[in-house]
This record gives structure tokens, C-alpha cells and sequence, in this order.
């Protein structure tokens, strides 16, 4: 992945900032990139072609497969905003302030394909796309959580001022997950019905339990490698706007 | 501290008071809430009194943004947050300050709410002590992270629009506990009250401790 240049490279006189390099790919990326396509070409073929269909939930168990990975990632990704938000207001450097910006918009993208997976669950199971699932109830309310910290960081500001604002939410946002789980499992519990979760047949083995552990290697695997882009994405795009400021102060001292 | 953050809670309540915002606006708002809430429900079929719960705990929460958004609104203009900031007060105790204005003003708002809805919905409001508690702890946790959320907003230039997107999806727990809290005492709901006021406890106080915490950056850093 590349971005494009809006100018022409000025010489490191201006400070020093400029980027060393335009792309958000590395050899360690790269790897990583071919490492997970296998891996997503394995899982395929395992969680589609070899693995059975279970006892209870039958074929629906494949949506499974990707839903037990798709939340698992969008969790470790608000705990990684969230670890990035409270270094950020230690340190006050821009690194922490792009790492928790990107592995949240990350977190929101995972939770919008376990909202969407679960819905198809759900369609299957119940005849319906949605029903107060407290898993899916707690996912909804979240990615709702999360769009909130994903709208501050579009609104114009300072650099500083959204660096700090996020971190803040970053941090109040984390700590509510708890809490919303515990509200919508009691909320739920009086209603007893099938849930994505509750008929699991928690004695998987064979080559069911191996795909499911591949599923989950896989999709973090492919969270990293996102985060990695994602964020160097961030970096370059900042240095650009830099570099597009010092571009135009140059040519206004030509004009000169 | 417990002094500044008293300082500060008396000069916003004392704002209030002059300005009349609270009792112009936002009390005849939720009491249109009451009306609106009742043209879509019909009366006459029940539905009203069994969904009066939540429907209280909604039209709580919309009005606490728009007192959020007012509390803070008055720290905007002609740089005041600066001078509150010169003023010598710590970070704390503006923010104990402030959620103690919202809570004065939360109170009033939900006492003058539960008359209109005993009124015109004609609820009967039973086991006054799980109703107190849960009302309490509530409004101890919506105005806890109303001012840290408060405060974000004007940091980001008053975004009005942002704030019932930042702040509603985070009262979601609250607005489950207290109306299941509500109805159980109402007699609506079996079980025991008290994991549900336990729950709002829990949210009150991190959310407290939190913000105590976290005004200071976004007081002097952002």
C-alpha cells in the first residue's frame, strides 16, 4: 500500500521530519501478509470442506468458525486502544496517539463483521436476522461505543487536543465493556432462548476444535497485519500534511 | 477540595437559577416527553404502565444531555474554563463540582418527572426505598460521566451533535439497571433489586473515579 504525494520531496533542511519511505509495507509485513492469506486458504478449506457438522448446531457451526475470531479480535483490539490511550496521556507522543486511533477503527470493523456473521446465525437458527442475543445485543452497543471515539477523531482540532480526547475515551470506553456484558447477560437472562454461544457443544474435538483454534490464530494473525498498515498508514498521512506546511512556506519565501 | 468542589457546584446552580435554563427548558422538555410518549403508545391499552419504567429512564437520560451540554456550554464562552483553570482550583474538585451541580439538577428533574408521570400516567410509585436507591446510584453514574463527557465536548469546540453518540451508548448499562431496578420495585419484575442497584453502584464509582482522574488532562492538556 502506497500513498500518493501531493508534492514534490522538499530537502531535510525543513526539519528533519520528512518520510523515509512511502509505503506501509516491510519485509516483516510481507511475511506476516503471506503467512495469514495461507492460513485464510486453510481455514477455508477446513472450517467449508473437512470440518463435520456438528451434533447440535449442524452446518451453522461454519459461521461459527468466524464468529468466535471476528469478536475475540475486535476485544483484543480496544484493549490495545486502550493500553495505547493511557500511554499516550503519559508520554505524549505521537506514536501511542496513532496506534490507539487505528486498532480502533479495527475494533469497529471486527464488530461490524461479528454483528453481521451473528445476524446470519441468527437467520438460520431463529428464522430471523436479529433477536435480543445478549452477545449480539452487547457487540451492537459497543460498536455504537466505539463509532463515538471514531466521530471524535474526525471532528477538526488541534493535534493535541484530539490526542487527549480520544485517549480519554479510549479509556472510559474500555472499561464499560465489562459492564454493559454483565447488564445484558442479567437484562437477558430471564429469557431463555438459543444463543450463539449457549449450544456450543463444549467438548469439540478433532478437527472441529483445530479449526476453530486455526480460525482464531488466523484472524488475530490478520488483525496485526491490518494494525501494522493501518498504522503506518496514519504516520505517513501525518507526515504528508507536515511536509505539505513546510512545501508551502518554501514557496511563499520564493515568492518573496 | 470538598470546599472548591462546593464553590464551583454553587456558582453552576447558582447560574442555573438566573438563567432559568433548567426550569425553562429542559423540565417542560421532559414533560412533553411524557405527552409524546403517550400519542405513540396509546393509554388506553396498557401499554403505558407497564413500559413506565423505561420510559422515565429514557427521557432522564435525554435531558441529562442537554443539562451536560448547558453545564458545560457556560464554561465556553469568553474563555472561562481558562480563568477557571488561573483560578487555583484543582482539576478534582471542578469536576466533583460540576457533577455535583448535574446531580442537584438531575434530582429536580426526575422528582418533577415522576409527579407528571404518576399524573398523567397514572403510576403508582411503590417500594420507595429500592426506588430511591436505584434513582440515586443512577443519577450518581449518569453525572459522573456526563462531566467527563461534558467537558470533552466543549474541548472539541461544543460539538453538539457528537455528545448523545459519546455519552447514550455508555449509559446503556444504566438505563437497563435502573428500569429493571425500577420495575422490580414497582412490583412489575420478579427477583431481588439489590444485583441491580449493585450494578449502578459499580458503574457510579469507576465512572466517578475515572473522571476525577481524567479531567486533569483534559482540563490542562487538551
Amino acid at each position: 500500500m502506497t500513498i500518493q504525494q501531493p508534492v514534490e520531496p522538499v530537502p531535510p533542511t525543513s526539519g528533519g521530519r520528512v518520510a523515509a519511505s512511502t509505503s506501509t509495507s516491510s519485509r516483516g509485513t510481507r511475511i506476516l501478509g503471506f503467512a495469514v492469506l495461507a492460513g485464510l486458504v486453510a481455514l477455508v478449506i477446513f472450517g467449508v470442506f473437512i470440518s463435520p457438522p456438528d451434533a447440535e448446531l449442524g452446518e451453522t457451526i461454519r459461521i461459527l468458525y468466524m464468529h468466535v475470531p471476528t469478536v475475540s479480535a475486535a476485544y483484543v483490539a480496544f484493549v490495545v486502544t486502550a493500553i495505547a490511550s493511557g500511554m499516550y496521556l503519559w508520554r505524549r507522543s505521537e506514536f501511542w496517539d496513532l496506534l490507539g486511533a487505528s486498532s480502533a477503527e479495527l475494533g469497529v470493523l471486527f464488530f461490524a463483521l461479528t454483528i453481521f456473521n451473528g445476524m446470519m446465525w441468527g437467520k438460520i437458527t431463529w428464522g430471523v436476522f436479529w433477536r435480543w442475543e445478549p452477545r449480539l445485543t452487547t457487540t451492537t452497543v459497543l460498536f455504537l461505543t466505539y463509532l463515538g471515539y471514531l466521530a471524535v477523531r474526525q471532528v477538526p482540532s488541534n493535534v493535541r487536543t484530539r490526542g487527549t480526547v480520544s485517549a480519554v475515551i479510549g479509556i472510559l470506553a474500555v472499561v464499560n465493556i465489562p459492564i454493559t456484558h454483565k447488564a445484558v447477560d442479567w437484562w437477558r437472562g430471564l429469557h431463555q432462548e438459543k444463543t450463539i454461544f449457549g449450544t456450543v457443544d463444549p467438548d469439540m474435538r478433532g478437527t472441529q476444535l483445530f479449526t476453530a483454534y486455526l480460525a482464531l490464530v488466523v484472524f488475530l494473525g490478520l488483525f496485526v497485519w491490518l494494525l501494522i498498515h493501518r498504522f503506518r498508514l496514519a504516520w505517513l498521512t501525518e507526515r504528508a500534511e507536515d511536509r505539505g506546511l513546510d512545501t508551502a512556506i518554501a514557496e511563499r519565501r520564493a515568492e518573496a | 477540595m470538598i470546599r472548591d468542589a462546593a464553590l464551583v457546584a454553587g456558582k453552576d446552580l447558582r447560574l442555573e437559577w438566573r438563567s432559568r435554563v433548567g426550569i425553562g427548558q429542559v423540565l417542560p422538555f421532559a414533560v412533553l416527553c411524557v405527552l409524546l410518549f403517550a400519542f405513540a403508545l396509546d393509554p388506553d391499552r396498557n401499554i403505558l404502565e407497564r413500559a413506565t419504567a423505561g420510559l422515565f429512564w429514557m427521557i432522564v437520560l435525554f435531558a441529562a444531555v442537554l443539562t451536560v451540554q448547558r453545564t458545560f456550554a457556560v464554561e465556553g464562552d469568553d474563555g472561562v474554563l481558562d480563568a477557571l483553570r488561573l483560578s487555583g482550583l484543582s482539576p478534582a474538585s471542578i469536576y466533583l463540582g460540576k457533577v455535583a451541580a448535574l446531580i442537584a439538577q438531575l434530582v429536580v428533574l426526575e422528582v418533577v418527572l415522576a409527579v407528571a408521570m404518576a399524573v398523567l400516567y397514572d403510576t403508582t410509585f411503590r417500594g420507595w426505598l429500592l426506588v430511591a436507591g436505584i434513582a440515586g446510584l443512577a443519577t450518581l453514574g449518569i453525572a459522573g460521566a456526563g462531566a467527563s463527557y461534558g467537558v470533552v465536548g466543549l474541548r472539541l469546540g461544543g460539538a453538539e451533535t457528537l455528545l448523545p453518540l459519546l455519552l447514550l451508548p455508555l449509559l446503556a448499562p444504566v438505563l437497563i439497571a435502573a428500569t429493571r431496578g425500577f420495575d422490580i420495585a414497582f412490583g412489575r419484575a420478579a427477583g431481588p433489586g439489590w444485583p441491580w442497584a449493585a450494578l449502578l453502584g459499580i458503574f457510579a464509582v469507576v465512572y466517578l473515579g475515572l473522571g476525577a482522574i481524567l479531567f486533569r488532562p483534559l482540563m490542562e492538556d487538551a
